[in-house]
C-alpha cells in the first residue's frame, strides 16, 4: 500500500476507445491489487476492474483543456483511457500504477493475496486436479521401453527440469548426464508425447553445445536410445525449430544442432519459427492496427500482413503438423529443440499433441497439455509474461501463440474440441493475471521453493468448476472429429488462418457478433437436460395415475410452461440496440481548438455535429462544402464499454464479463 | 435453331473428371442442348454431375499428345477438369461447350425449356404483388396511394408498372416529374417505418443540368414524405465530384436552394467495372495456390472487395440510422438508380425491417428492392469473374449486397430465418438457372418475355416445403429490434461459404451444422412430447377430480 500515492480521484472520465464520444465519468480507486473505476450514475455504477499484474504500460499523454490522459495498456488486450481532471492527480496515479505494475517480489502477486473462501482441503484437492504421473500412465509409460528417472531429482542435472523425467530406458544415468553436459542449460532429451499405437514418440531437448565440430558420445547414444524405443522406425527426425541461419550462428557460440554425420540414423530438418523477439515485435505491429481508430479495410489488412503475426501462427502450426503427421503416420519418433528448448520446443510440442490425441482436446486434457509441455518443463512464465518487473526483452507473447493456435484448429474442426473460444481466452487471461498460482516463477523448482501449492490456488480447479461455460456445444465424444490424428490441410491453407478479434480485440464488444451461437445452443441444450428430465417424471406420474385409477398418489400437476420458465438466450439482443459511428470523416473537420488533441476535437465536433442535424438548430448556411460530413449519428450511448474485470474475491465476475 | 447443330460429339466415353477434394472419376460425358452431363456409371456408387451451359463463365482447353484436358470454370466460382481421349473429339466437345454456354438469345435460355417435375403449390410469379404490399402499408398509414401511371411503362422503362407515392401527388405531376428524372424514374416508395412513420424513396439523379433546373413537382412529391417542420436526408451514392460532373451530361443532384428541408449525404459507393475487377481479383487470390502466408493477405487487401462490402455496408446503417435514429425521411439515389441505390435500400431494410430477416421477406425484399425496382440482372450477370469478355455492363452488384447480408448474418446469427445457403442459392441462380425469376432487365423486358406464362418461377420451386427446409436457420428466433452491425474491418470477414467454396475442406464445418440442427431439432422434439404429456396428465386429473 505504501505506493499508492493517490488512492482515489473523483470526475475520471473513461474513454471508449471506439468512439471518443462515448465516455463515462466516475471515481478511480487504486487498491492494493487493482485499479478501479467506478461510474457516477445511481442505476447501475457500472465497475471496471483491472488487476495490476495486467498492466503492460502506461502512458501520460500531453494535458488538454479537459484533463491529463492517461492510457493503461494490459496484457489481456484491454485498454484504458482515463482523462483525470488535475494534472498533478494524474501525475500520482501514474506514478504509483508505474510501481504497482512491477512487482519486485512474488509475495506482492495478487495469488498470494487472492482468498476464495476455499477450505486447505479443497485447494488441496484442486491441485491434484492435473497430475502429470497419472497422465504419462494413460499415455502408457513406463513399459518395456520407457522408463521414470531420478537423476534429476534434486534438479541436481538441469535445474529448469521437473524431477520426474521420462527417458528411454536403455539411457543410463551416465548417459543422460553426459548427454545434459553437450546441450544448453543441461536440458537433456525427454519424453514429451509417447504414442501408445505404434511406439513413437516426441522428445524435447535444447540446443546441443556442437559448435563447429564438438562431439558428444553420450548424447549420440542418447538420442540412440530414443530411436531404439521406438523399434518399428529406423531412424528419428531431429526438429530444429529455429531458421537455418539462425542455428548457425549460435554455431559460433559454441552452440548449434546436430551433425548428421555424427549422429547414426537421424534425419535432420529445420522449421524457421522466428525468435522471441521477433514475436514481440510482430504482436506490437498487430495490436497497434487493433488500436487504430477506424481504420480502413486496407489500413487493417496491410497492418496485418505487415506485423507477419498470421505467418507466424502458420509456422508453428506447420511445425507440429509435420511432427504429428511422422509420429501418426510414418511411426517415427522425434526429438525437438529450439535454442533452450523452452518457448519453440513447447509451442511445437504441445501443438502436435493436442493433432495426435483427442484427449488434449478435452477440458481436463488441455490443463494437463499446459501442465506437462509448459509448467512442468519450465517455460520461463515469471520472464516471457512480466510478472515481476524484470528485463523486457524476455517478455514475449509465446504461450498466447500457442493457444491462437488452439483457437485456429477449432475453426476448422468445429466438433473436435470439448472447450470452447472462452476457454481459451479465460487461460490466457490468468497467465498474466497472477490470481492462481500454476503459472508463477520459471520453473518447477522454484515454484516448490516458493511453496505455491500451499499458498495459493490452483486455475484448473477454478476452471472445472465453471466448466459448463467453457462446454463447446456441438462437441461430441462419439464424434468422428474427437477421433484420431486431426489432419489440418496442408496447401493451399493460407485462407485458413484468420485474424482473431475475439482475443486481441476482446473488450471492444461492439467488434464481435452480437448474438453467440455457442451461448445460444448451450442454453438450448440445457433446456432439452431439464425437459428430459421432466418427460421422466410425467412419463412416471401418467403410469402411476393408469395403475390406480383409485386416485391414491395423486399428485398437483405443475402449471407453468417449462420452456418459459428457462427463457431461451436472448439477452444477446441488448447490444443490437446501439448503432456504431459509421462516419468516418470526423478527422477531416477542421479542429476547434488548435490546443486539444484529435480526440476531443472529434469528440466536440461530433456533439456539434449532432446539434446541426437537429432540424430546429439549422441555420447552417454551410451546406454545400461540409455536405459529404454531414452524417447524423445517434446521441445513445454505451455498450461498448470494457467489461467489468479481474479478480474480485467472488470469482463470477471474473469470468462471466469475459 | 437446332441446338443439335451445336453439338458435334454429343458423347464421349472414358472422360476423367477432376474436382478439388474429391478423387478423380472416369464416366461418360453427354451434351445436350442446355447440360453437360458426366456419369462415372460404376455399378455401386454411380456419380452424375450435371452442369448448365449457361452456369460455364469460360473454358480452356490442353493437350498432352492426344489426350485432351478441358478446364471449365463455372460463374458459381467452380472449377472442373475434364480429360478426353482423342483430340478431335476435345476439340469438338471444347467447341459446342463454348457455344452453348454463349447464346445471344434469351428465348433460347433453359428456363423456356425447363419442364418441372414437382407440383406447383404456389405460383411464385404472383407470389409477392406489389398491391399485397400497399395493403399491409394502408393498414398503418393512410398517406400513400398505388399509382398505375406507369402502366405502358411508358412513363419510366425501368420502373414497375405499379409504384407506391404520396398521396398529395397525383399522376399528371408524376409525369413531369419523371421527365426531371434520370431515366424516367422518379421518386417512389422503398421503405416505410412503421415505428415513427419516417419513409425511405428511392430514384435516379434529378436532370438539373448546368443551369440548375428545378422542377416543382419534384420538390412537392419528395416533400411529402417530411413530417411538419422535419428535414430529411437525401443520401447520394456518388462523391460530390461525380455528382457535380454529371451535371455537365444534363444530370446532377439535389440543391439546397431547393429542397431546403433536406441535407445532403455523399456516400461513395463503388460500381460497374470496378466492382467487376474487383470480384475478379478476389477469386483470383483465393484459387492461388501459393504457400505464402503475405501474398495471401495482400492480395485480399489489393482486390478491394471487403472495402468494398464496408462502405456499402456503411453507407446502409447510414441511411437506416437517418431514419430510425434521427426520425427522418430517406431519399437514396446515386446516378441511374438501379444499382448502388437498391443496395442501400435493400440493406437498410434488412437492418430496420425484422420481416426481410425471414425467408419470405426477404424472397418479398428481392422481388420488391431488386428485380421489379429493375435492377438489370441480364446484364450484370451475364459473366462472373473468370469470363474473359470484361463488358462494361458485368457487375456483381446483387453478389456484393448478398455478402453484406451475409455478413450481418454473421454478426446476428439468431436473427435471420434463412441461413448462408439461402444467399448462396439466390447468387447461384442470379448467374444460371433453370427458372425465368432473373431473366430480362426489368419488369417491362420481362413483361414482353412472357416470362410467367413461359417459365417458372424460382419461388414455386423454392418455397415448397420440402425445399424451404434445406434453407432455414436452425438457430432463428424472431428478433423485432434493429439489428446494428459493425463495420469495422476486424467485424467483416471474407465469404468462405461463396469464395472459398470450392477449395477449402467443407466436411468439418458441415458436421458442425449438422450437429447444431441436431441439438436443436432434438430439442424441440423434447419440447412436443412433453407438453403432449402434460396435457394428458392433466386431462387425467381431471376427469379423476370428476369421478371423486
Amino acid at each position: 500500500m505504501e505506493h499508492i500515492r493517490m488512492p482515489k480521484v473523483e470526475n475520471v472520465r473513461l474513454l471508449d476507445r471506439l468512439s471518443s464520444r462515448r465516455a463515462v465519468v466516475g471515481t478511480l480507486y487504486l487498491t492494493a491489487t487493482h485499479v478501479i473505476f467506478v461510474e457516477n450514475g445511481s442505476e447501475t455504477r457500472k465497475e471496471t476492474w483491472v488487476l495490476h499484474s495486467q498492466i503492460s504500460s502506461i502512458e501520460k499523454q500531453a494535458t488538454t483543456a479537459t484533463g491529463c490522459p492517461l492510457l493503461i495498456r494490459c496484457k489481456n488486450f484491454q485498454v484504458i483511457q482515463l482523462v483525470i481532471p488535475q494534472e498533478r492527480d494524474c501525475h500520482d496515479v501514474y506514478i504509483s500504477l508505474i510501481r504497482l505494475a512491477r512487482p519486485v517480489k512474488y509475495e506482492e502477486l495478487y495469488c498470494f493475496s487472492f482468498n476464495p473462501k476455499l477450505g486447505k482441503e479443497e485447494r488441496e484437492q484442486g491441485w491434484k486436479l492435473v497430475d502429470l504421473n497419472e497422465e504419462y500412465n494413460r499415455m502408457g509409460v513406463p513399459n518395456n521401453y520407457w522408463q521414470i528417472s531420478d537423476v534429476n531429482r534434486d534438479y541436481g542435472v538441469c535445474d529448469s527440469y521437473p524431477t520426474e523425467v521420462y527417458v528411454p530406458k536403455s539411457a543410463t544415468a551416465h548417459i543422460i548426464v553426459g548427454s545434459s553436459k553437450f546441450r544448453s542449460r543441461r536440458r537433456f532429451p525427454a519424453l514429451s508425447y509417447y504414442c501408445k499405437g505404434n511406439n513413437a514418440s516426441i522428445c524435447r531437448s535444447s540446443q546441443p553445445l556442437s559448435g563447429f565440430s564438438a562431439r558428444c558420445l553420450e548424447d549420440e547414444q542418447m538420442l540412440q536410445a530414443i530411436r531404439k524405443a521406438n523399434p518399428g522406425s529406423d531412424f528419428i527426425y531431429v526438429v530444429d525449430t529455429r531458421p537455418k541461419l539462425n542455428a548457425m550462428a549460435n554455431r559460433a557460440a559454441g552452440k548449434g544442432y546436430e551433425n548428421e554425420d555424427n549422429y547414426s540414423n537421424i534425419k535432420f530438418q529445420f522449421i524457421g519459427i522466428e525468435n522471441i523477439h521477433v514475436m514481440r515485435n510482430s504482436l506490437q505491429k498487430m495490436l497497434e492496427v487493433c488500436e487504430l481508430k477506424s481504420p480502413s479495410m486496407s489500413d487493417f489488412l496491410w497492418g496485418l500482413e505487415n506485423s507477419g503475426w498470421l505467418k507466424h501462427i502458420k509456422a508453428i502450426m506447420d511445425a507440429g503438423i509435420f511432427i504429428a503427421k511422422a509420429v501418426a503416420e510414418e511411426g517415427v519418433s522425434v526429438l525437438v529443440h529450439c535454442s533452450d528448448g523452452w518457448d519453440r520446443t513447447a509451442q511445437v510440442c504441445s501443438v502436435a499433441s493436442l493433432l495426435l490425441d483427442p484427449y488434449y482436446r478435452t477440458m481436463k486434457g488441455f490443463m494437463v497439455l499446459i501442465e506437462k509441455d509448459w509448467v512442468s518443463f519450465g517455460h520461463k512464465f515469471n520472464h516471457r509474461y512480466g510478472n515481476l518487473d524484470g528485463d523486457p526483452k524476455e517478455i514475449s507473447p509465446v504461450i498466447d501463440q500457442f493457444i491462437e493456435c488452439v483457437w485456429q484448429l477449432m475453426e476448422q474442426f468445429p466438433c473436435a474440441f470439448e472447450f470452447n473460444e472462452r476457454f481459451l481466452i479465460h487461460i490466457q487471461h490468468h497467465i498474466y493475471s497472477c490470481q492462481f498460482g500454476n503459472f508463477l516463477c520459471n520453473s518447477q523448482k522454484e515454484r516448490r521453493e516458493l511453496k505455491i501449492r500451499e499458498r495459493t490456488y490452483s486455475l484448473w480447479a477454478h476452471l472445472w468448476k465453471n466448466r459448463a461455460d467453457y462446454l463447446n456445444p456441438v462437441y461430441r465424444s462419439d464424434h468422428s472429429q474427437t477421433q484420431g490424428t486431426l489432419h489440418p490441410q496442408i496447401a493451399p491453407c493460407n485462407f485458413l488462418y484468420k485474424f482473431w478479434s475475439g482475443m486481441y480485440n476482446r473488450f471492444e464488444k461492439g467488434l464481435h457478433p452480437r448474438q453467440s451461437v455457442t451461448d445460444y445452443l448451450m442454453a438450448v441444450k440445457e433446456e432439452t437436460q431439464q425437459l428430459e428430465e421432466e418427460l421422466e417424471v410425467l412419463q412416471e406420474r401418467l403410469a402411476n395415475l393408469q395403475k390406480s385409477q383409485s386416485g391414491d398418489n395423486k399428485v398437483k400437476s405443475k402449471q407453468q410452461d417449462r420452456s418459459e420458465q428457462f427463457g431461451l438466450y436472448t439477452s444477446s439482443n441488448s447490444l443490437a440496440n446501439t448503432p456504431q459511428e459509421y462516419s468516418k470523416d470526423l478527422k477531416s473537420f477542421p479542429s476547434w481548438s488548435p490546443s486539444q488533441g484529435d480526440e476531443d476535437s472529434a469528440l466536440i465536433l461530433t456533439q456539434d455535429n449532432l446539434k446541426s442535424s437537429d432540424p430546429d438548430l439549422s441555420a447552417n448556411s454551410d451546406q454545400e462544402s461540409g455536405v459529404e460530413d454531414l452524417s447524423c449519428r445517434s446521441p445513445s450511448g454505451g455498450g461498448c464499454l470494457p467489461s467489468e474485470d479481474s479478480g474480485k474475491d467472488s470469482d463470477e465476475a471474473v469470468f462471466l464479463a469475459g | 435453331m437446332e441446338f443439335a447443330e451445336l453439338i458435334k460429339t454429343p458423347r464421349a466415353d472414358k472422360a476423367v473428371l477432376h474436382r478439388p477434394f474429391h478423387l478423380a472419376v472416369e464416366g461418360t460425358l453427354c451434351l445436350t442442348g442446355h447440360h453437360l452431363i458426366f456419369s462415372s456409371r460404376q455399378r455401386d456408387n454411380a456419380e452424375e454431375l450435371w452442369l448448365l451451359h449457361s452456369n460455364i463463365d469460360s473454358i480452356e482447353k490442353r493437350f498432352v499428345g492426344s489426350l485432351g484436358t478441358i478446364v471449365i470454370k463455372c460463374k458459381d466460382l467452380r472449377i472442373i477438369q475434364l480429360d478426353i481421349p482423342g483430340m478431335e473429339e476435345c476439340l469438338n466437345i471444347a467447341s459446342s461447350i463454348e457455344a452453348l454456354s454463349t447464346l445471344d438469345s434469351v428465348t433460347l435460355m433453359y428456363p423456356f425449356f425447363y419442364r418441372p417435375m414437382f407440383e406447383v403449390l404456389e405460383d411464385g410469379w404472383s407470389s409477392f404483388l406489389l398491391e399485397q404490399e400497399f395493403e399491409l402499408l394502408s393498414s398503418v398509414s393512410d398517406e400513400w396511394r398505388l399509382s398505375c401511371v406507369n402502366k405502358e411503362f411508358s412513363v419510366c422503362p425501368s420502373s414497375p408498372p405499379v409504384v407506391i407515392v404520396p398521396k398529395s401527388v397525383d399522376d399528371d405531376a408524376l409525369r413531369k416529374v419523371a421527365l426531371f428524372r434520370h431515366g424516367g424514374r422518379f421518386p417512389v416508395l422503398s421503405y416505410y417505418h412503421k415505428k415513427n412513420g419516417m419513409a425511405m424513396l428511392r430514384s435516379s439523379q434529378p436532370l438539373t443540368g448546368t443551369n440548375g433546373r428545378r422542377c416543382k413537382e419534384d420538390e412537392k412529391l419528395i416533400n411529402a414524405t417530411l413530417r411538419s417542420g422535419r428535414r430529411g436526408f437525401v443520401i447520394d451514392t456518388r462523391p460530390l465530384s461525380v455528382a457535380q460532373q454529371a451535371r455537365a451530361r444534363g444530370g446532377g443532384f439535389e440543391q439546397e436552394v431547393h429542397y431546403p428541408q433536406w441535407r445532403r449525404i455523399h456516400k461513395y459507393i463503388e460500381r460497374f467495372h470496378i466492382l467487376q475487377e474487383s470480384f475478379i481479383k478476389l477469386v483470383e487470390a483465393c484459387n492461388d495456390q501459393s504457400h505464402n502466408m503475405d501474398r495471401w493477405l495482400s492480395k485480399l487487401e489489393a482486390s478491394n472487395w471487403l472495402t468494398h462490402v464496408k462502405e456499402l455496408l456503411t453507407a446502409a446503417c447510414l441511411a437506416a440510422q437517418c431514419i430510425d435514429r434521427e426520425g427522418a425521411s430517406v431519399l437514396v439515389h446515386g446516378g441511374e438508380g438501379t444499382d448502388s441505390t437498391l443496395q442501400v435500400t435493400s440493406l437498410a431494410q434488412i437492418i430496420l425491417d425484422p420481416r426481410c430477416r425471414t425467408i419470405r421477406g426477404f424472397e418479398a425484399l428481392v422481388v420488391r428492392e431488386w428485380l421489379q425496382a429493375g435492377h438489370p440482372f441480364q446484364q450484370r450477370c451475364a459473366q462472373s469473374a473468370y469470363s474473359n469478355s470484361k463488358q462494361k455492363w458485368e457487375s456483381p452488384v446483387f453478389l456484393l449486397f448478398l455478402e453484406c447480408v451475409w455478413q450481418i448474418h454473421r454478426q446476428f446469427p439468431c436473427s435471420f430465418e434463412f441461413s448462408e445457403q439461402f444467399l448462396i442459392l439466390l447468387f447461384e441462380h442470379a448467374y444460371a438457372s433453370q427458372f425465368g425469376t432473373f431473366l430480362g432487365n426489368n419488369e417491362n423486358e420481362r413483361a414482353k418475355l412472357k416470362l410467367p406464362q413461359k417459365t417458372m418461377s424460382l419461388w414455386s420451386w423454392v418455397n415448397r416445403p420440402e425445399e424451404l427446409g434445406r434453407f432455414e436457420n436452425p438457430l432463428y428466433e424472431a428478433n423485432s429490434l434493429v439489428i446494428w452491425p459493425s463495420v469495422a474491418p476486424q467485424s467483416l470477414q471474407l465469404w468462405e461459404g461463396v469464395f472459398l467454396r470450392w477449395n477449402r475442406p467443407s466436411k468439418f464445418l458441415e458436421e458442425a451444422e449438422a450437429e447444431r440442427i441436431n441439438i436443436i431439432r432434438y430439442n424441440k422434439e423434447l419440447q412436443a412430447k412433453v407438453s403432449v404429456l402434460r396435457r394428458e396428465l392433466a386431462e387425467m386429473e381431471a376427469e379423476q377430480e370428476v369421478q371423486e
